[in-house]
């Protein structure tokens, strides 16, 4: 992947994150995709040699920064999420896209789990299920969104 | 001829970059709680991405902006006669405002009490609000350059709507009154008792806990903010009750409330300066014993006593004015 692939990376990571902390009206924030997870998973499993979890930690820093959260929690959440996904990127590959879905929402689901855990530290806040939703919803999106990256890749010749 | 592309490819391994990054990522958390270096150096990396805020509040501003656009003349003159009513019916409250502030002024003079100081003010505009569901918080467009400080109060046009608790140079973010996180010490207007008004993280319900089952509150009460604590001025509207449940076994009434402030509908607001700004250095509870004077209080035997001449002499003016 020469400089110019790199450069498509971190835009559509950019693009991911501006989506991620677009304001909205209040009673749709539960329903947001977790837009930033859900791109930083696809560049974990399509180049696990050149993404990873330090890119999790600097977005996660700017998260942070955004939306007043502690410094570290996001970028914390993020790089787990990015481990995670190098760790498994290899099933991935065998996997068919709707099998990769439903893992696409276990491992999403697993890092917003550590982010509530993360926010009980810090003091109280009103529990429910809702937290899933965002995970729910971006592994639905999952099989589209990776057969639009990768024509994309395709086309533009990038991995 | 480009080599054939290995089907299993092995990256570096992540396990140890994960190790570094858990460990920064909990020495930044534990940092930011002890040490106020980080805040500050929070504070102007907040300004480095300030022009992602600016970039993601386009499409709203872009959508406001074409609504304004395309709606039609019939809607905007009825805009206008609204506008022009509201404008009629404030401008009659000024004026007989300005004679109850005078005459108010005139009967603390009697009485021999201390006449509250206006409380001047800037007004700020919202830059975005929360994107996170979990919190209630917002950024607003003044910072340290207005001279903002952390603790100051925030209103809207209807009522109180929390408080700032960071500032960089050109933004600042607000705790809202029904955030999880966030409590207000209010008083019942019509009858001085006073409770502290807790946030929900649900923007349209305030809890009052530890209200005794034998508590004169109704519903519909106007809870305003009572001065204690010394952070947010007396007198501002909060909230109203909306909801009391008496059980008689218990010790304590549930009591909840609806904010009246609308922080989803409103976009200008007002920073507050309390002429009792938090002073630095000093710690929670010696500050709170400065600025609050209770009943009883040995510092200010006086304060909530009233002379025996100046009520005469008040009831003989009352009397003088009936006659």
């Amino acid at each position: 992947m020469g400089p110019f692939g790199y450069l498509f990376v971190w835009f559509t990571l950019l693009l991911a994150f501006c989506l991620q902390v677009m304001p909205l009206p209040d009673a749709w924030l539960v329903w947001r995709p977790d837009w930033l997870g859900v791109l930083l998973a696809y560049w974990c499993v399509a180049t696990p040699q050149r993404v990873g979890v330090l890119h999790g930690f600097v977005l996660g820093l700017m998260l942070d920064l955004i939306e007043g959260a502690p410094l570290g929690q996001n970028a914390l959440v993020l790089s787990l999420l990015a481990y995670l996904f190098l760790l498994l990127y290899q099933r991935f590959r065998v996997y068919s896209i709707w099998q990769q879905a439903v893992l696409v929402f276990i491992l999403l689901g697993i890092a917003q789990l550590v982010e509530q855990w993360l926010r009980t530290i810090y003091g109280p806040i009103s529990l429910s299920l809702e937290f899933l939703l965002p995970a729910l919803i971006g592994s639905l999106l999952w099989p589209w969104l990776f057969t639009m990256m990768q024509a994309v890749r395709r086309r533009l010749g990038i991995g | 001829m480009r080599p054939i592309k290995p089907l299993f490819s092995y990256g570096p391994i992540p396990t140890y970059r994960m190790l570094l990054c858990a460990v920064l990522a909990f020495g930044l958390m534990f940092a930011e709680h002890r040490f106020s270096a980080v805040e500050t150096a929070r504070s102007h990396l907040t300004s480095v991405v300030a022009p992602i805020q600016w970039l993601v509040s386009l499409p709203s501003e872009g959508v406001r902006w074409s609504a304004m656009a395309i709606s039609d003349q019939q809607a905007l003159i009825d805009e206008n006669g609204r506008l022009r009513e509201q404008l009629l019916t404030l401008s009659n409250r000024v004026q007989r405002m300005a004679s109850l502030t005078a005459e108010n002024i005139h009967l603390r003079e009697l009485l021999n009490a201390p006449n509250p100081a206006d409380v001047p003010y800037i007004t700020a505009e919202l830059l975005s609000l929360d994107s996170d569901p979990f919190t209630q918080q917002m950024v607003i467009n003044r910072g340290r350059r207005d001279s903002v400080y952390i603790g100051q109060p925030v209103m809207d046009a209807s009522g109180l709507i929390g408080q700032v608790v960071s500032v960089s140079a050109y933004t600042s973010r607000v705790l809202m009154v029904a955030d999880a996180n966030h409590a207000v010490p209010v008083e019942i207007n019509r009858n001085g008792l006073r409770f502290i008004a807790q946030g929900t993280g649900q923007l349209d319900t305030l809890n009052i806990p530890s209200v005794p089952a034998t508590a004169d509150i109704r519903e519909g009460d106007l809870l305003v903010t009572s001065g204690l604590g010394g952070r947010f001025p007396q007198g501002y509207p909060v909230a109203r009750v909306d909801e009391v449940k008496r059980e008689s076994s218990q010790a304590f009434m549930e009591v909840s409330a609806e904010p009246i402030s609308q922080p989803e509908r409103s976009r200008y607001f007002l920073l507050l300066f309390p002429p009792e700004r938090p002073e630095e250095n000093l710690s929670g509870p010696e500050r709170m014993a400065r600025q609050v004077v209770w009943p009883g209080d040995p510092a200010h035997p006086d304060a909530h006593r009233i002379s025996e001449e100046a009520l005469t002499a008040a009831l003989e003016l009352q009397s003088a004015e009936q006659e």
